[in-house]
């Protein structure tokens, strides 16, 4: 049995294809990404090496760091967003009538694509025929916003379809650990007299502080590498007020072709959410001492 | 909102008051759970509706009035002249092989990892889950580079190759779990039998996983039907391309065709919603078991 069950060959087989696949793809290009950030190129000629001077820029690039500042004011928002989400599950989770048929329901938008999702809030948003703004005039705003293409608005407008598109995914996962929860320990804390608040807080988020750690930094991370929705709603702009990290990058890349500088923006991307996944599990790690099984 | 979790979550001793709030706490709070679930569905009707409206009913009727005869004729153009046909075939291609190398591979792996005896076990395993906090666009300049030396650009090749990596951690994770909880019993019955490795896995282990692997294909279709980014950067042919990309040629083009618009982009979500209608629970499950994704 043993014999048979390491067997290096086999093992090789069944494993190196995919190993290779994942260093040649995934791997490799990160450390690429590094290496050519420290080059001058165009994507086309040879390039030059020219040591720091891309993260030199890049550290003095104004535009840079109001994306920057754009990806992380999402990821804020995204984290804070996941109370509500935590709430509703809280709620559907309490054996309410049709709780499973809602939760599918809340879940439709994730399973679309971006681009399908930012096309069609591009048309409710559609400064006259939209359905919000035709909804606004009905109801008596006589000159509804151009949300899209007002600076201070642009923001809270692409806020809103990343909000509708994930919801269902936050609550679903939500859902799913509240659900395993042994309902005897909810049937004991019931029995001592805690109220049903005193029984989500001190009960139920603890026992599944694991899964909320890892949807903050769901939310986080997929916040600061957000690309596809905004690239098709506003693709950054107006006059790159909602330029975020990955399309600053793109941008910079295949408009600019200034591969170098888009490279060391790529590096620097990748620097951020390993550091960010990393600081947030060390900053709830000490909370999770208690082990109720 | 105090009230209205009481309602659902305390078993309480009843009095008359408690009776009468907690009927109107259980309302209201039906009340915003259904709303919210009318916020989620809402755009996608009025992307129906719009979608068999002419230009003239759309700016003229309000938004959800059905039109006087539905235009089916908006997808019938849709299709046969702006390439949405081809685009759909190509997505079809590009997510059927990404789904079955990257199942098929997954296995191999999660398979040797869990049910064979190695060193380097789990750093293997490492390599692949720390793959899945990988972002992709960090990856994209020199992809796009690495497959421009080696002649991949404009081939669909690459596309395919970059999602069965990219959703390799994923499946494995999915897979991972199914295979720890398979019984050592069912390899020591099959090697005693005289069974090979080859034989035991593709005999007995696909298809005593099967239905955990359907649950990470659907996860995977999802994926590489939604993807934008890779089609968007590597393929520049635009017979080659997929839906995605294509809704978003096209839709530049036709902006003030709201009828074409809608048609295209209820085809590109249909597959979606259908595979969604008939199999929610695997999707539902397959996102609660591998709901981390790069």
């Amino acid at each position: 049995m043993d014999k048979v069950m390491s067997h290096k060959g086999i093992i090789a087989l069944y494993v190196l294809p995919s190993l290779l696949l994942i260093l040649a793809i995934i791997y490799f290009p990160i450390l690429l990404t590094g290496y050519y950030g420290l080059m001058k190129w165009d994507g086309v000629s040879s390039m030059s090496f020219i040591g720091l001077e891309n993260y030199a820029a890049l550290m003095k690039d104004g535009a840079f760091w109001n994306s920057v500042y754009h990806s992380f004011l999402f990821a804020l928002l995204s984290t804070l967003s996941l109370a509500v989400y935590m709430l509703v599950a809280l709620v559907l989770a309490g054996n309410i009538k049709g709780a499973g048929l809602l939760r599918k329901i809340y879940l439709i938008p994730m399973l679309l694509s971006s681009v399908a999702i930012a096309q069609l809030w591009l048309k409710i948003y559609h400064p006259t025929n939209g359905i919000l703004n035709s909804f606004l005039v009905s109801i008596g705003v006589e000159d509804p916003p151009a949300w899209l293409s007002d600076p201070k608005l642009v923001l809270a407008a692409l806020f809103i379809p990343i909000l509708w598109q994930y919801a269902g995914f936050y609550i679903l996962i939500y859902y799913a650990a509240l659900k395993n929860i042994p309902a005897s320990l909810v049937e004991a804390a019931r029995i001592d007299g805690a109220n049903p608040w005193q029984i989500a807080l001190g009960i139920k988020l603890p026992l599944i502080s694991e899964v909320v750690k890892v949807t903050i930094v769901l939310a986080v991370v997929g916040s600061l590498k957000y690309f596809d929705l905004i690239y098709v709603m506003t693709d950054g702009g107006p006059n790159g007020s909602s330029e975020v990290m990955a399309s600053y990058m793109y941008h910079k890349a295949f408009r600019g072709f200034d591969f170098g500088y888009g490279s060391a923006i790529g590096f620097f991307l990748l620097i951020i959410c390993m550091v960010a996944t990393w600081g947030i599990r060390k900053a709830t790690a000490s909370k999770d001492t208690i082990q109720y099984s | 909102m105090k009230t209205v979790n009481q309602v659902v979550l305390s078993t309480g001793i009843p009095s008359p008051f408690r009776i009468a709030s907690s009927r109107i706490g259980y309302g209201l709070l039906y009340f915003i759970l259904i709303f919210a679930a009318v916020i989620q569905i809402l755009p996608l009707i009025w992307l129906l509706l719009f979608s068999l409206k002419s230009n003239q009913e759309v700016f003229n009727l309000p938004p959800f009035a059905l039109p006087s005869h539905p235009k089916w004729v908006n997808y019938e153009n849709v299709w046969l002249q702006g390439n949405i046909g081809r685009y759909f075939m190509n997505s079809v291609l590009i997510t059927m092989v990404s789904v079955i190398l990257t199942i098929l591979l997954a296995s191999f792996v999660t398979f040797a990892i869990t049910r064979m005896r190695w060193k380097l076990q789990s750093m293997v395993l490492g390599l692949f889950m720390i793959g899945m906090m990988i972002p992709v666009h960090s990856t994209l300049i020199p992809l796009f580079s690495l497959f421009q030396k080696v002649g991949l650009t404009d081939s669909q090749l690459s596309l395919i190759l970059s999602y069965t990596a990219f959703n390799l951690p994923i499946t494995i994770m999915i897979l991972l779990g199914f295979y720890y909880a398979l019984p050592r019993e069912v390899e020591e019955a099959a090697i005693m039998d005289g069974c090979s490795v080859n034989r035991m896995f593709f005999g007995i282990m696909l298809p005593m996983t099967i239905s955990v692997i359907v649950t990470a294909a659907i996860i995977n279709m999802i994926y590489n039907w939604n993807e934008f980014i890779f089609v968007n950067t590597f393929i520049s042919s635009d017979h080659l391309k997929t839906l995605t990309v294509g809704v978003q040629n096209f839709v530049g083009q036709y902006t003030t065709d709201w009828g074409a618009i809608g048609a295209t982009l209820m085809i590109s979500i249909l597959p979606i919603l259908i595979v969604f209608l008939l199999l929610s629970n695997r999707i539902v499950e397959g996102i609660a078991a591998g709901s981390v994704k790069g």
